[in-house]
């Protein structure tokens, strides 16, 4: 389904440096935090936890070299697979800053989405959710905890989004989208990660999306991702997504 | 005991020994059962699938169940639209199959989905551009009307068509019976076509997705194919295996070789469309999708063995088979060809569902492989049990093959 833009709207997105991440898994846990990831069940594992972002270790089969990936929605843009296949419109795309929304209590837990995701970037709760003990204490009240049945991902912390709208209202309002920055942003001990609206000219994000070096995983597929990543590495852009830097339209 | 409930003109096993032959499926629906409490009561971490395994054994069985079950649709569609008389002899059978099928396939959806009280927002907050929605629409329509179909059988019982209110309704309903083939036949063909569309609008699935003709995938209108092919081979399966476990003839010779030539000569031409649009696919979409379709069989064990058998040992071999009369008339051949044509679907749905989910996507994904939990295969079995318990129930106390008594009269050859 092809996403409808909001003329004067966002669209949110980032531009992740692979050159400067070093796998710290910082983003991933902020972001777990951020947005009441519950804690793992025992009998969980890498497949079937929940994982909003996840680090990927790109290795290339008997070298000493290693590069990391980290891994969220990549808020498809132009045509989104997840959103055409939903039954019960549970998953939309904001007009108003192109960010992909899960809504999980019109979830079925259908899974499709799942299905068509190919960044395998969502996570379905196939238990409980649980904070035991204290752990409640640590809930963002911000943002609503999930059920057992539903998909969840990465919102790009639109909650976050929703304070800078009511703190520019607030403020007497503005002509341009709120800046604001998501938690996984904020974590990064590197600076790896960038944020912003790649429709302002005068965003660093939109900057980076760009240049020369950036990439966006599954191009090919067409599906117009809002996340970008960047590396003057050859050996890690190939084995981040096939190809070497050259190879085909590296931004959009 | 119950001769009083029994059709005329049929003989039946004594109550006991049927009661007995009951047992060890009301056994293993019992396991079943018990196996879908667990995936209801404590959720789906009962089963073996993951974020990346999102559809495992249910949906496999489900789309193969429903296309074999699609002998109900398509067998009534050829008799009463298409007019082929000689099949009046198996379609209360089909009915009940077709019936058992989509029931059964409906309930293992329930267990499926995360939040099954949920389902009702498919109807009321539809996203009509979801394959989805297409295929809960028609799947909950067509139960219905299988439903209605179910009903007259019920009704002619021996005992039930003694109040004449019964025989009147039955009769009213046996008037608009056509209307509902007519319907049922419609619904079919959309959610069938719907399920091949589930897998072929996937564009982030590379092996899966395929190019539209008109507003739908090509997976749109090969599973109609396919179904409307293997329908026709199953209901003469399900036949013979009926004659065989009840030690009884149910049908004249010519309804099987009418259906094992229609099932022939549709399998043909599904044959041929599968293997055009398996043409298109590796030469254009693919390609265009940026993907070498050499890669989708690089992973063992799905390598290219498996494009073949789907496509010849289990398509063009049993089409040729039922669709030639020398073979078609050979009893050794017939039956196995009709059941490879029932195991050619399957494989294509196993294909679709499992294979697709398997493939890489991203170039720094493993090749994953899946196995079912027992919670999922009992709950399955579950269904294959209520399938035989509800069609046995059929066979004794409803007249599913109005040949029967004829034949039963008829000395032994």
């Amino acid at each position: 389904m092809d996403a409808v833009r909001k003329p004067g709207g966002a669209r949110y997105g980032m531009v992740i440096d692979l050159d400067k991440c070093n796998g710290c898994g910082a983003c991933a846990v902020a972001c777990a935090v951020e947005n009441n990831v519950p804690p793992a069940p025992e009998r969980a594992n890498d497949r079937n936890g929940i994982t909003w972002m996840r680090v990927h270790r790109l290795e290339a089969k008997g070298e000493a070299r290693a590069a990391f990936l980290p891994l969220m929605c990549q808020h498809c843009g132009d045509k989104t697979p997840c959103v055409s296949v939903c039954p019960q419109n549970a998953v939309e795309v904001d007009p108003a800053s192109g960010i992909v929304a899960q809504v999980p209590v019109r979830c079925l837990g259908c899974r499709y989405c799942m299905a068509a995701c190919p960044y395998h970037a969502r996570s379905f709760n196939w238990w409980d959710p649980d904070w035991p003990g204290r752990l409640t204490e640590t809930l963002n009240p911000e943002v609503s905890t999930r059920t057992r049945g539903v998909v969840e991902k990465c919102t790009l912390c639109s909650h976050r989004l929703q304070a800078a709208q009511d703190a520019q209202a607030a403020n007497g309002g503005g002509t341009k989208p709120p800046v604001y920055t998501p938690a996984c942003v904020e974590a990064c001990p590197a600076g790896a990660i960038v944020f912003g609206d790649l429709d302002d000219p005068e965003s660093e994000a939109a900057r980076l999306a760009k240049a020369p070096g950036s990439f966006r995983l599954l191009e090919r597929l067409g599906t117009g991702a809002k996340v970008y990543y960047r590396t003057g590495r050859d050996w890690v852009r190939r084995l981040a997504d096939g190809r070497a830097a050259g190879d085909g339209r590296t931004h959009g | 005991m119950d001769e009083r409930l029994l059709p005329r003109g049929r003989s039946r096993a004594p109550f006991g020994r049927f009661l007995l032959w009951l047992v060890p499926w009301a056994a293993l629906l019992g396991v079943g059962l018990y196996a879908a409490y667990l995936c209801l009561a404590l959720g789906l971490n009962q089963t073996n699938m993951d974020n990346r395994f999102a559809f495992g054994l249910w949906i496999y069985l489900d789309l193969t169940v429903i296309a074999l079950g699609a002998g109900a649709f398509f067998t009534g569609f050829l008799l009463y639209v298409m007019k082929k008389r000689e099949l009046a002899a198996v379609i209360n059978s089909a009915v009940v199959i077709g019936f058992i099928c989509y029931s059964g396939a409906v309930a293992i959806l329930a267990i499926d989905v995360g939040q099954p009280l949920r389902a009702w927002f498919t109807f009321w907050h539809p996203n009509v551009h979801s394959m989805l929605t297409e295929v809960t629409f028609c799947l909950t329509c067509y139960l219905t009307v299988l439903a209605i179909e179910y009903l007259p059988l019920l009704l002619r019982n021996r005992q039930i068509k003694k109040r004449p209110s019964m025989l009147v309704f039955e009769f009213e309903l046996h008037k608009v019976m056509a209307v509902f083939a007519l319907v049922g036949t419609f619904l079919s063909f959309f959610h069938q076509g719907s399920l091949g569309g589930l897998y072929g609008v996937l564009q982030g699935r590379p092996f899966a997705y395929r190019d539209s003709l008109a507003a739908w995938p090509s997976t749109f209108f090969l599973f109609i194919l396919s179904a409307a092919a293997v329908g026709p081979s199953f209901v003469l399966a399900t036949t013979w295996i009926v004659q065989k476990v009840s030690g009884r003839t149910l049908v004249k010779r010519e309804v099987f070789d009418l259906l094992a030539r229609v099932s022939g000569s549709l399998l043909l031409v599904y044959v041929l469309a599968k293997s055009v649009d398996t043409l298109v696919w590796i030469n254009h979409t693919s390609f265009a999708l940026g993907v070498d379709p050499a890669t989708f069989y690089a992973f063992a064990p799905f390598g290219t063995w498996a494009l073949f058998a789907e496509i010849v040992l289990l398509g063009l071999v049993p089409a040729l088979l039922l669709a030639l009369p020398r073979t078609r008339r050979n009893p050794r051949l017939l039956v196995p060809a009709a059941f490879l044509a029932c195991a050619g679907v399957a494989m294509n749905r196993f294909v679709m569902t499992v294979q697709t989910l398997a493939l890489p996507t991203l170039a720094f994904d493993p090749f994953l492989s899946y196995t079912p939990s027992w919670q999922e295969t009992a709950s399955f079995l579950a269904v294959v049990a209520y399938g035989v318990i509800l069609y046995s129930v059929s066979f004794r106390y409803l007249n599913l093959f109005p040949q029967e008594r004829e034949l039963a009269s008829l000395p032994e050859a």
